[in-house]
């Protein structure tokens, strides 16, 4: 029952690959630790790759979403990779595939943002 | 068969998981879809992340209920998630989209968005200081498990 990730940073752009359980008892951890990563490596843009993800409730939607907010604030993309059907429906139902841009591989969102 | 569990535990977390892995094991007689069972786990992580987060204000102290019954023979499946926590003042209020009283969390404001949107039926009871019920069903197909 936990959230792991790595990251890897591309130019301006940081990958996110999340693998586990993106819940309230572990997206306060995600939270700090991509609020920080974000500030200090000097992050434009976010790609959060959710393809090894085996659950997400609402507590992923609040992190994904304040992620977004501070990306906008840096005027950054935000992008989001292999979503299952299951999260989909859910970020359909809240509206915030207006916002952040569902791409099928990070180097898709890569060359979205011409840094691939 | 009428088949029927109970569990309590403390307000705390990491037992957001716990309550998932419960009911996701009690539905398997039913032989649910990957979806259906994804669905179910994300109903209960909802409820008990707002039992623990809402009614409780994340106190581990307090104690959440859950309490789940499957008849095997209609694939009607019914869970209970209690709490006697601080309450909901308004309950059409907290039902809508988007809405959050702790926005300071990051809270998305779509836990009974997605309960309403991933279960056959949601009834909300709550009575301010006393706590909150959330009543879930599901109604499983029984034609693609032939031994229960």
């Amino acid at each position: 029952m936990s959230l792991f990730f790595d990251y890897e940073k591309k130019g301006n752009a940081l990958c996110v690959r999340l693998k586990g359980e993106l819940d309230h008892h572990t997206s306060n951890d995600l939270r700090d630790k991509l609020t920080t990563l974000i500030e200090t490596e000097d992050i434009h843009h976010l790609i959060l790759n959710l393809g090894q993800l085996d659950f997400m409730d609402s507590s992923g939607l609040g992190v994904i979403l304040g992620r977004y907010n501070q990306i906008k604030t840096r005027n950054g993309e935000m992008f989001i990779c292999s979503v299952s059907p299951t999260v989909g429906k859910m970020f359909e139902m809240s509206g915030m595939y207006k916002i952040i841009r569902s791409v099928n591989s990070e180097e898709e969102a890569l060359l979205g943002l011409g840094v691939a | 068969m009428k088949n029927e569990m109970s569990m309590q535990f403390s307000a705390n977390s990491l037992n957001e998981g716990l309550a998932r892995i419960t009911v996701a094991a009690f539905i398997m007689p039913m032989d649910p879809t990957l979806e259906q069972l994804t669905e179910i786990k994300t109903v209960v992580s909802e409820a008990v992340t707002n039992a623990i987060i809402h009614g409780y204000e994340n106190n581990p102290e307090g104690i959440v209920y859950l309490s789940a019954s499957l008849d095997t023979e209609t694939g009607k499946f019914e869970i209970e998630i209690r709490d006697n926590g601080c309450g909901i003042e308004n309950i059409d209020i907290a039902r809508q989209p988007l809405y959050t009283s702790k926005p300071e969390l990051e809270r998305s404001g779509m836990g009974f968005t997605i309960m309403e949107s991933f279960s056959d039926s949601l009834t909300i009871e709550s009575n301010v200081n006393y706590g909150t019920t959330v009543k879930l069903e599901k109604h499983f197909s029984t034609n693609n498990a032939f031994i229960h």
